[in-house]
């Protein structure tokens, strides 16, 4: 079982529908499973798409950070998550890109525990881009 | 000069801390070595050869006299009572402790100084012109634009583990002294039509695989230009390579996709990208405009320089070569040099650094700059201030003239130092300085720019040298390739590699003979070393660099 963590810390997951593998997504797909070298001019936003799920293969590939920034700015307002490789030092630049969570490993968990994530649950303060973009 | 709004503050105190956490985390296992390490990168710590090294921002290479004395507190504090100025208008510490860095850090913090995005694969400190602000070539003083960028790039989420590093430099000045077309983004001010904007050159850069940067817009309006740079580094962080770093940075981009496709893709996100952005950066940028107006020019007389000017001729050689035209009547930018013959290229001593702080607030407006040249620059000097300004710099060993000659040499700290390093840098620096000005030629050659590199990763330029120097290791021994006819301005080339490489003890002797076939080929002193290998080519040099190849083929 992953951790879904979220501003309030470490929960279970609440997402029950699964996810159909981005190249397999049909037009009424509802979850869709992005894998890190995706275009994302191809991730077609349709209205029943509800969850998209951004894979982190390694925290230091940032790939995945410029997938969830074109998918906001083209307008997807549904789920938004990251899952894989993502530590709690990059929880803030997860939230601020568009994620709306992330999805981490046991193991992960373990080693960096609730406390190390809501540290950095403040990722609202102390933001350059909110002063340069308004 | 930008001075830290409350904002600014509070965000550096917390960066702070937590590094500070980020260290103690990595201490208790929480984070592994593989996750601390790009951490403590974007905090400016690196692992050198011997120990650690804590490279310290001067954005846009501008600081006050109060920024300077800290710099130097900090390297007697917590170093060996010097630091490095490199050819990014940073200052390295090359040996602190890990556990005093975040005690470093909050020292910097009390003058508005950080070490944030130095290194690791994020956008680097914005580098800019050295003379901004008061050189007499100026369009616009670039330094407001490169602090909108240090804001907009610092902590930007989207950016802070990308394919590798990403360096911008910005110039307001036709005349190139920011290496633009030699960064990932090159910055040219321009105008059209009245209106302010940029030339934008991208995929310029040294390294292994040298590139001048291609204009992929000839114009951009002014109030773009967040949202266009943040089109270029998210195109590249989407599609740039990540398989081979010796593949990832943009320059490769470009190279592999193409300059048309390039842009192709940076305006089809451009188109998404710019709506994001209110047009707030515009009226931040208007107030930073007014951190950076000019100092109050004092208008005296110039007589006292003009005395020691003729009855001085140690003054007047310095004058000569270290001081530039000011855009201020009765005022002179000088140069200080950092190139001392025989002494470390770039290294400046706690007690220089605090005399240099000491003559920016006497006699400088309060301002210094560290040049891509690694030497030191006082702005705002008054004329009539320079005879006393000459005097107390050479108590401290600081009043070398030879800002542009021979022995005002970039080089990387090499072997010494790093870790990357393949031969030495800096002794090979020493010898040529100390030989040439033993021979009292300097003069004599006039501008004559040597680079050398430890390695082939050319930290130290030699790529865009006039005479470009690279160690390599070949088999246990140290061998330097020789380049020749590179070019940093806006006149950018690579240098052409004139043929197989010499050990240490042979360098010194071939550079000289390249030398001495320029002073016999020149059509006269006005004529520089690199318009007489433009005009002449490679064959003559190389002919002086291999008189062996000659007298076999007789």
């Amino acid at each position: 079982m992953t951790i879904l963590v979220t501003d309030t810390g470490f929960t279970a997951d609440t997402w029950d529908q699964g996810y159909t593998p981005f190249g397999e997504a049909a037009n009424d797909v509802v979850s869709i499973d992005v894998p890190a070298d995706t275009n994302p001019a191809d991730i077609e936003i349709t209205p029943t798409l509800k969850m998209v799920r951004i894979d982190f293969p390694s925290f230091a590939d940032g790939r995945g950070f410029t997938i969830a920034r074109m998918l906001r700015l083209t307008g997807y307002t549904g789920r938004l998550r990251a899952h894989g490789h993502v530590i709690s030092d990059q929880y803030p630049m997860a939230r601020r890109i568009g994620f709306d969570e992330v999805e981490i490993s046991q193991d992960l968990a373990a080693r960096q525990p609730q406390e190390q994530w809501k540290f950095r649950a403040d990722w609202k303060d102390n933001d350059y881009q909110d002063r340069m973009r308004g | 000069m930008y001075t830290y709004n409350d904002f600014d503050k509070s965000f550096i105190a917390t960066r702070n801390s937590q590094f500070r956490d980020q260290v103690e985390r990595r201490i208790d296992g929480s984070l592994t070595e593989d996750e601390f390490k790009p951490l403590r990168l974007m905090n400016g710590l690196y692992l050198q050869l011997h120990a650690y090294m804590l490279r310290v921002a001067i954005p846009y290479g501008t600081l006050n006299g109060g920024q300077m004395r800290q710099l130097a507190f900090i390297a007697d504090k917590w170093d060996k009572g010097y630091g490095h100025f490199t050819t990014r208008q940073n200052i390295q510490y090359n040996w602190p402790e890990l556990r005093d860095v975040p005690d470093m850090l909050d020292a910097l913090a009390e003058v508005g100084m950080h070490a944030i995005q130095t290194s690791g694969n994020t956008i680097r400190n914005v580098t800019a012109d050295h003379f901004a602000g008061a050189s007499a070539d100026e369009i616009a003083d670039p330094r407001p634009v490169a602090e909108l960028i240090r804001q907009w790039s610092t902590d930007h989420p989207e950016f802070q583990f990308m394919p590798r590093k990403f360096k911008i430099a910005i110039t307001g000045s036709p005349n190139d002294r920011a290496v633009t077309r030699a960064h990932d983004i090159g910055l040219r001010m321009v105008e059209k039509d009245g209106e302010a904007g940029f030339e934008v050159i991208v995929g310029g850069g040294l390294g292994r695989t040298p590139m001048i940067g291609k204009v992929i817009t000839n114009f951009l309006p002014q109030e773009d230009l967040l949202p266009y740079l943040e089109s270029v580094v998210s195109v590249w962080n989407q599609i740039g390579r990540r398989d081979n770093k010796y593949k990832a940075r943009i320059k490769i981009t470009v190279h592999e996709h193409g300059i048309e496709e390039i842009r192709r893709l940076v305006n089809e996100r451009f188109a998404i990208v710019k709506g994001s952005f209110s047009g707030i950066d515009q009226v931040r940028l208007a107030q930073y405009k007014t951190h950076f107006a000019a100092p109050d020019f004092t208008v005296k007389a110039k007589a006292v320089f003009k005395d020691a000017y003729h009855s001085d001729p140690i003054f007047r050689s310095w004058a000569d070569t270290n001081l530039s035209a000011h855009k201020a009547d009765g005022y002179s930018i000088v140069s200080i040099s950092i190139k001392k013959q025989g002494d470390t290229p770039g290294d400046a001593t706690s007690d220089q650094m605090r005399l240099m702080a000491d003559l920016a607030e006497t006699y400088g407006h309060n301002e210094l700059r560290i040049s891509h040249e690694q030497n030191v620059i006082l702005p705002h000097v008054h004329k009539s201030d320079l005879p006393a300004l000459h005097a107390a710099l050479k108590e401290q060993d600081l009043a070398t003239a030879n800002i542009g000659l021979i022995s005002d040499i970039i080089a990387c700290p090499g072997m010494d130092y790093c870790a990357l390093a393949t031969a030495r840098s800096i002794p090979i620096a020493q010898e040529i300085a100390t030989r040439f000005d033993d021979l009292k030629l300097e003069h004599e050659i006039g501008n004559l720019k040597i680079k050398i590199s430890g390695c082939i990763n050319a930290c130290g330029h030699h790529h865009v040298g006039h005479i470009g120097i690279l160690g390599l290791d070949r088999a246990g021994v140290e061998n330097y390739q020789v380049t020749l006819g590179g070019d940093h301005t806006e006149t950018a080339k690579v240098g052409d590699r004139a043929g197989h490489g010499f050990t240490a003890k042979e360098l010194v002797p071939a550079i000289e003979r390249v030398v001495d076939a320029y002073l016999d080929l020149r059509t006269g002193k006005d004529e520089e070393f690199i318009e007489t290998y433009r005009r002449l080519g490679l064959a003559p040099f190389k002919a002086a660099l291999y008189p062996e190849a000659q007298a076999d083929a007789a």
